[in-house]
């Protein structure tokens, strides 16, 4: 019997995975009507189980290369594809869908709350919530920031290492007594932050202006932003230079809600 | 310790979602479920109102989940949705007669045109504050009962119920067929042109006048009370606070003293400013409204009625396919420094405040070679700034006294461009708080508020915090300039649309 999509050939190459090559095939079936598909006709046009196509279909699904549409049951390519071309998340689409959290991790914790991008050599503000105590503050959205001397910076050189340079290619400029100035002291903060899953900043861009960054995580767990607080360094830390556990709870917990958020609708 | 909070339903016009909120007014869940719009013919926009009830149904769930709570701690429940919109359907079945006319549908422009004809124009505004126009309820209702199939027969014989959307949302979530509490709230009855403005009933004169028979009304009820107690979705959970939208965000945004004024940018933009217990007049444009019924006088409001803003946006990338979400209108315009000289007035149903010229229509203006999309974008953008500054320069000429900041809420207030040029327009200072979910959040008050959650009004004041300002920043010519050409654009979509009478 030929097969619908020349399988034959390719399992010849070492190492093939046929599982992936027949989700490639349902994409591109998918791709050649603008007519969703129910499962029996993908099944029944690439010539495979049922059950086999409904894994394969239910797994695009899942990291958002097909949709579903909710009243019919059938399938279509998904806004994940399109995503794919577009060189990462759009800047305002991070902030649209970020903005509940931050203003709730503003609440919860009373500090200032930051969303940053990695931009060529340093992290870009796309969101900025007050501090929620009435006092006098600009909005600082567009701003740029040091990679190595903020903890959203050092989150994104953490946990971004495709968006954001190595190490020894930034500038380690000195801003405070405690920025990082050299490669191995910003290696091991970076080391702690991965062990940790989270990044800080003891005052090392302003003076006694402390933070502490979160990744957020779109679809593939692929880190696109972080998220941190930003306030007084002894009301960020212990005595002991440590993140007060119930800001950490916060700030993760919000991460958290906002990287779900970046993956539902992709 | 179990958790308290108070859940609020927005039934939006495009969606309806559920926000939990704990004592402090932080958001704790929100989920979320769009409707379809239904555009039968251009100027018409419908709504399946059992789909709505569908969503409600999956939304609330939803949010609890992704709390880790359960309907035991929900303390109430409260309701804010589109106005205006109307729904008439059977109360045995509770199937509706015909798809909800939203407020933005404008088929009632000859019911309204007759009624200016025939002289009633005055004793309508002398009643229930508002001028005939196809913005509100009661012309919607007058069309369904003509033209929906034994709709006035069913109406008069009890078997027919009206209702704006909280009225339907109430009446499922009470019993529905088994039971369920037929009522509405001063304000969402406030919407229709059938009420009293002054003692907050229904005007028999204005129901003489739309021919709308009594036995299909729901009651009129205060904002906070419990109407009902859930039997589905929430059991045993009060339903103890409905609001219209807008006047919701008025309450979310702890407007409480005569002169606050807040702007809720969503599908339209509206700004609503206290008033007070003073029912005031309009010389500009602007239309009386009951603000709330929290204690035992309602406060008023003014308030400015924008019907395109985020549905412009919305309109640039579903129908012309600019932008891939609308954020990412915020990228486009961003990618030029100015509009390039072009101008976008949405008058895609006619202007509402503060021009109210119904036969209006939508015009893009200054195109030139050199225009390209991210001027396009510009142009969406400063439509709805330049249209926030009419309403603004008509409030400071009716109340005298100018105003000094605005506070802003809703989706738009995402996209800090347009902050920015609002600000910028208006040089005042622009100013975010930190639930942007004051429509929700409004709801929620007027619930907890009943049911004791919250114990008054300053404690609500003492939730509202400033999230994000916007400092004017454009040089004052410049200003003045752009002003008056947005002026220009704006009289050259001026009577576009020929209304034939006594459709």
């Amino acid at each position: 019997m030929s097969h619908p999509f020349g399988g034959s050939y390719s399992r010849l190459v070492p190492g093939f995975i046929q599982s992936i090559e027949r989700a490639a095939a349902v994409l591109r079936l998918l791709g050649t009507t603008d007519r969703p598909l129910g499962l029996k006709e993908i099944a029944a046009a690439l010539d495979l189980p049922p059950p086999t196509a409904h894994g394969i279909v239910r797994t695009l699904r899942e990291v958002g290369f097909v949709e579903q549409d909710m009243e019919t049951s059938r399938y279509q390519l998904g806004p994940g594809l399109r995503e794919l071309r577009r060189g990462g998340w759009d800047h305002h689409d991070l902030r649209a869908r970020a903005m509940n959290w931050a203003d709730s991790l503003a609440g919860s914790t009373g500090l200032a709350v930051h969303l940053g991008v990695a931009v060529t050599r340093s992290v870009r503000l796309v969101h900025h919530v007050f501090r929620p105590d009435g006092s006098p503050q600009r909005i600082r959205t567009g701003e740029e920031q040091p990679l190595h001397a903020t903890a959203l910076g050092k989150c994104l050189l953490a946990f971004a290492p495709v968006a954001t340079p190595q190490a020894r290619e930034l500038d380690l400029q000195r801003w405070t007594g405690r920025t990082c100035t050299t490669v191995p002291a910003l290696e091991a903060h970076l080391a702690v932050a991965r062990r940790r899953g989270w990044a800080s900043d003891t005052g090392e861009y302003e003076p006694g202006v402390g933070g502490a960054a979160a990744p957020l995580r779109a679809s593939g767990g692929i880190v696109v932003a972080a998220i941190g607080v930003v306030g007084p360094v002894e009301e960020l830390f212990g005595l002991g230079g440590e993140l007060r556990p119930w800001l950490l709870e916060q700030m993760v917990g919000a991460a958290r809600e906002i990287s779900a958020a970046l993956v539902e609708g992709q | 310790m179990t958790e308290r909070v108070v859940a609020a339903i927005d039934q939006g016009t495009t969606s309806t979602r559920c926000l939990l909120f704990n004592r402090s007014g932080r958001m704790l869940a929100v989920a979320q479920r769009e409707h379809r719009q239904h555009y039968p013919r251009p100027g018409l926009v419908e709504h399946d109102a059992a789909e709505i009830w569908r969503n409600v149904t999956r939304v609330v769930p939803a949010a609890l989940r992704s709390a880790g709570l359960t309907p035991d701690n929900i303390v109430g429940l409260g309701i804010a949705n589109q106005r205006e919109t109307t729904l008439i359907w059977n109360r045995h079945t509770g199937v509706p007669l015909a798809r909800a006319i939203t407020w933005q549908d404008t088929r009632t422009d000859g019911i309204v045109a007759r009624l200016a004809e025939d002289g009633h124009a005055p004793l309508i505004k002398e009643i229930c504050g508002l001028p005939p126009a196809t913005y509100f309820a009661g012309p919607r209702l007058r069309w369904l009962l003509d033209h929906v199939p034994g709709a006035r027969e069913g109406a008069e014989a009890g078997e027919v119920l009206f209702g704006t959307m909280e009225s339907w949302l109430i009446w499922w979530l009470t019993g529905g067929p088994d039971g369920g509490r037929h009522v509405s709230d001063v304000t969402n009855a406030s919407r229709t042109m059938l009420m009293d403005v002054r003692t907050l009933e229904w005007s028999d004169e204005l129901l003489d006048v739309l021919a709308v028979p009594r036995r299909m009304l729901p009651e009129i009820r205060p904002n906070a009370e419990v109407y009902g107690t859930c039997t589905a979705v929430l059991p045993g959970v009060p339903v103890a606070g409905a609001l219209g939208d807008q006047q919701a965000a008025l309450v979310g945004q702890a407007c409480f003293s005569p002169g606050e004024i807040k702007c809720t940018y969503g599908t339209g933009a509206f700004l609503l400013m206290n008033t007070g217990p003073r029912l005031a007049e309009s010389t500009h444009g602007l239309i009386p409204t009951v603000g709330y019924l929290l204690g035992d006088k309602p406060v008023y409001a003014l308030e400015g009625a924008i019907a395109m803003t985020g549905s412009l946006v919305q309109w640039f990338r579903d129908s012309l396919g600019m932008i891939g979400t609308a954020a990412q209108i915020e990228t486009l315009a961003s990618s030029v420094p100015d509009n390039g000289g072009c101008y976008i007035v949405p008058a895609f149903s006619g202007l509402y405040s503060p021009r109210w010229h119904p036969d209006a229509r939508g015009v893009m203006v200054g195109l030139t070679s050199f225009i390209n999309r991210g001027h396009l974008a510009r142009a969406v953008l400063e439509a709805t700034g330049w249209q926030t500054r009419e309403v603004i320069d008509a409030m400071n000429a009716d109340s005298g006294v100018p105003v000094t900041r605005l506070k802003v809420d809703g989706g738009m207030t995402a996209n800090h461009l347009l902050m920015q040029f609002v600000a910028d327009v208006l040089d005042v200072p622009v100013e975010r708080p930190l639930v942007s979910e004051a429509v929700s959040l409004g709801a929620a008050y007027a619930a907890g508020l009943a049911v004791g959650h919250w114990s008054d009004l300053e404690v609500l004041r003492s939730n509202w915090h400033r999230a994000a300002a916007w400092e004017p920043a454009m040089d004052a010519a410049l200003r003045r300039r752009e002003h008056e050409n947005w002026g220009r654009a704006v009289s050259r979509s001026y009577d576009w649309v020929q209304t034939p009478a006594g459709d």
